[in-house]
């Protein structure tokens, strides 16, 4: 007979698994397998990865970096923030303060460009919308990240770490145009133009190519 | 000499009567917060729920910050505690090691929660649950959580003196029971959390009086080793719990000790490294890292609860089929006691910890699947389906058997305690479900407000994603009305309950306490067991196989759902 969970099992209990338990378990195993090789396979064969170029960075010298990004790149202003256009291929430099993103970047479709993130006070999340993809920004970590934007359309970059009451406020913007068109869609634009993009489409949606 | 033991008319067993005490205190310091936890967490639901948006920015990031505390750390390790010492001298015979210095952690503990509710509340210490460097919050609430882990590593103590002192004092014969080895795994992996919650708050407390630096990075890698690990008590503890219900209910047997007990020391072994889960988009660690922790080293603690998954319904299935329940494939199933509400209580933890909790936490886990889930709705959607569903609902169910059998009190309102695990599992089944869809869209956790009127930049969530907040707060009221009607249940028994008599039969009981009292299966086993049928490929567990198979079914189909969601984003690398 056997003990139930709250009497002490008399004698050797260590004896064979019982049929049904060890087909469980071997099956159970084998996917555990399958979920472990997933991850690999994906970093050879896949196109999202989080791996990056990671660096620790003083928070005055990464916003130095920023202020020169902006300079060199501005092409005009959306809500007050610069709006920054760099040739595709180059650094983009992301930085997240209470509460706010600076600057407000324009990238090419198809392109491939390094994002930095990083923030000058508390964590924050980089979130950007409608696409559902999210990074934590942490101070005094350069987190950089090769990106090739799928798609044109104004994204909205929503903050999901708590970084203070004004976090909800904490919205920025990125543009993607065609390529080697439409220059300069941020100056003097609406403010509202963010809200007629995809607004209504779940995360991923509507994404006709394949981005591998 | 007064006899410092009592036998329980029920089990038999002599309950030492300062086990008893510390058994009540933990468990009403328990319902305390719980009911602290419970009243925020409708404040909060009824924030989000952007079509009524009760509190405001400040109060609603207090509350937050309230709930989360209460919820996961006060309730959660209160209950746990009188988990461990009921595991350890009451399931053993033996006495407890040292009363006097569990009266002293538990004063500990009070004395750090109530410095920690002062904090919270007096808006010192506006930070959320994780406190994440440098957001800075009063020192009185990092101490407050630092005299908490105190107290809960001398009763963690005190469960390893007890077991020594069993054993010795040979209060029990063979190995220990299974549901003491569980809880022996919990107080393991507790001690493991612990460590890290002093190695990361003992510096923040120092930062906080600008004593010392803490770097943000490494501020979230040991604070998880604290914040998941005490998750992974969690998980250990409810394991046990189910093994115990089991036993309380149908009688449930242990149907192999090994592999019952190995999947135990897998967790031991391997669990905590899931702190790396919420670091798997963060810029401090490497893909190596990132993988061969938030796997747990090849998922052996994820093998470790699916073995579990596995034995405890074919403990249950055997138990039944032993007793006479041959009837087919799910007969067992059919006749089992739904109307007990410590066993519909097991069975709903089971399911929705499984299926929802389980499945969602190992696919957003994955390193690159997180990219698609980090700090989304999709995580709390993950953790309240673990945590409330799995954990807190396991709790509930083993209370229903506790107040009998500890307090020796009969149940009041016995026939709304038979309802309430079905109320509280479905409004959180509803609840969490909602809320990981919600988090598909990209919503935020923790975010007072996703219309971001008065941001710069306007964004809009889909129509969907209103229609899921209204489903969410429809779910979570419900859970609430479940919730409040476990603390009206327990509070009533335990301070205005009729005592119990020491006559057990169904005559004196029937609908005051949970039938498994009186029917008694875990000590009345049957003089001569049924004959178990084979059924071909399928065993002498039947139903048992089918119900993994279907989980294993709609595991996969979700993780591969989810890669296929993540390959449609931009490329990034």
């Amino acid at each position: 007979m056997h003990a139930t969970g709250i009497t002490p099992p008399q004698g050797v209990w260590w004896k064979p698994a019982h049929k049904s338990e060890k087909v469980w378990a071997t099956v159970a195993f084998a996917w555990c397998m399958v979920l472990f090789a997933m991850m690999p396979v994906w970093h050879l064969r896949g196109g999202q990865n989080p791996s990056g170029i990671r660096a620790k960075v003083d928070p005055a010298d990464y916003q130095a970096r920023v202020q020169e990004f902006i300079r060199d790149y501005q092409v005009g202003t959306d809500a007050g923030f610069p709006v920054v256009a760099p040739p595709p291929g180059s650094d983009v430099y992301l930085i997240g303060q209470m509460w706010s993103w600076l600057p407000v970047v324009q990238l090419e479709k198809g392109a491939e460009y390094t994002l930095h993130l990083s923030s000058l006070d508390v964590n924050h999340g980089f979130n950007l919308y409608p696409f559902n993809v999210n990074f934590q920004v942490v101070p005094g970590y350069d987190y950089g990240l090769r990106i090739v934007p799928t798609e044109a359309g104004e994204y909205g970059v929503v903050c999901n770490e708590f970084c203070g009451v004004g976090h909800h406020l904490m919205v920025g913007k990125v543009i993607v145009v065609e390529p080697g068109g439409a220059g300069g869609a941020g100056a003097g634009e609406a403010d509202g133009a963010a809200e007629t993009t995809g607004a209504s489409q779940p995360a991923g949606a509507g994404v006709e190519s394949d981005p591998q | 000499m007064r006899n410092p033991f009592r036998t329980c008319p029920t089990t038999g067993l002599d309950v030492h009567k300062d086990a008893d005490a510390l058994i009540k205190a933990n468990a009403v310091a328990a319902t305390v917060a719980l009911l602290i936890g419970g009243a925020t967490a409708v404040l909060v639901l009824l924030t989000r729920w952007q079509a009524v948006h009760l509190l405001s920015d400040v109060w609603f990031y207090r509350i937050l910050t309230v709930h989360g505390m209460n919820m996961l750390i006060f309730f959660i390790l209160f209950f746990e505690m009188a988990v461990l010492y009921f595991a350890s001298a009451v399931l053993l015979n033996s006495r407890v090691a040292a009363p006097k210095t569990g009266w002293v952690a538990f004063v500990l503990m009070l004395a750090g929660a109530a410095m920690v509710e002062w904090a919270m509340f007096t808006g010192r210490a506006d930070v959320l649950f994780t406190s994440y460097v440098p957001l800075k919050a009063h020192w009185a609430f990092y101490l407050g959580v630092i005299l908490f882990a105190v107290g809960a590593i001398l009763v963690t103590a005190i469960f390893f003196a007890t077991l020594v002192v069993a054993k010795r004092e040979n209060t029990y014969e063979g190995s220990v029971p299974l549901v003491t080895f569980g809880a022996m795994t919990a107080a393991i992996i507790a001690a493991i959390t612990l460590l890290h919650g002093a190695a990361i708050y003992i510096p923040t407390f120092l930062w906080s009086l600008d004593l010392m630096h803490v770097d943000p990075q490494v501020y979230r890698l040991v604070w998880w080793g604290l914040g998941h690990s005490s998750q992974q008590i969690n998980v250990a503890a409810m394991v046990a719990i189910w093994y115990l219900l089991g036993a309380l209910t149908v009688g449930a047997v242990v149907v192999n000790e090994k592999i019952s007990r190995t999947a135990f020391v897998l967790y031991i072994l391997f669990i905590s490294m899931a702190s790396a889960h919420h670091l798997l988009v963060d810029p401090g660690f490497g893909p190596s890292w990132k993988i061969v922790n938030t796997s747990y080293f090849m998922y052996m603690a994820v093998l470790a609860s699916m073995l579990h998954g596995f034995t405890v319904p074919a403990g249950i299935e055997l138990g039944m089929r032993l007793r006479g329940f041959t009837q087919g494939i799910f007969g067992w199933l059919r006749r089992a006691p739904w109307h007990d509400p410590g066993f519909s209580a097991l069975c709903l933890s089971v399911v929705v910890f499984g299926f929802v909790g389980g499945i969602t936490g190992v696919t957003f886990g994955t390193e690159q699947i997180n990219i698609i889930a980090h700090n989304t709705l999709r995580i709390p959607g993950h953790f309240h389906a673990t945590v409330v569903s799995g954990t807190a609902m396991a709790f509930m169910g083993v209370t229903y058997y506790v107040i009998p059998l500890i307090f020796r009190k009969k149940i009041a309102f016995y026939g709304m305690a038979k309802w309430q695990p079905w109320v509280f599992s479905a409004g959180m089944l509803v609840f969490s479900t909602a809320m990981t869809f919600a988090g598909t869209f990209g919503v935020p956790r923790r975010h007072w407000d996703v219309t971001f009127s008065g941001a710069p930049f306007g964004v809009e969530y889909s129509a969907a994603v209103d229609l899921l907040f209204a489903v969410m707060a429809a779910g979570g009221l419900v859970a609430a009305v479940g919730g409040a009607m476990y603390i009206v249940v327990t509070v009533w028994s335990v301070f205005f309950g009729k005592p119990l008599g020491d006559e057990m039969t169904q005559s004196a009981l029937a609908g005051t306490v949970p039938p498994g009292l009186y029917t008694r299966p875990f000590t009345e086993l049957p003089a001569e067991p049924a004959k178990l049928k084979e059924h071909g490929r399928l065993g002498t567990m039947p139903g048992t196989m089918i119900l993994v198979g279907v989980f294993l079914l709609a595991f996969v189909v979700y993780y591969f759902a989810n890669w296929k969601l993540l390959s449609a984003m931009w490329q990034i690398g």
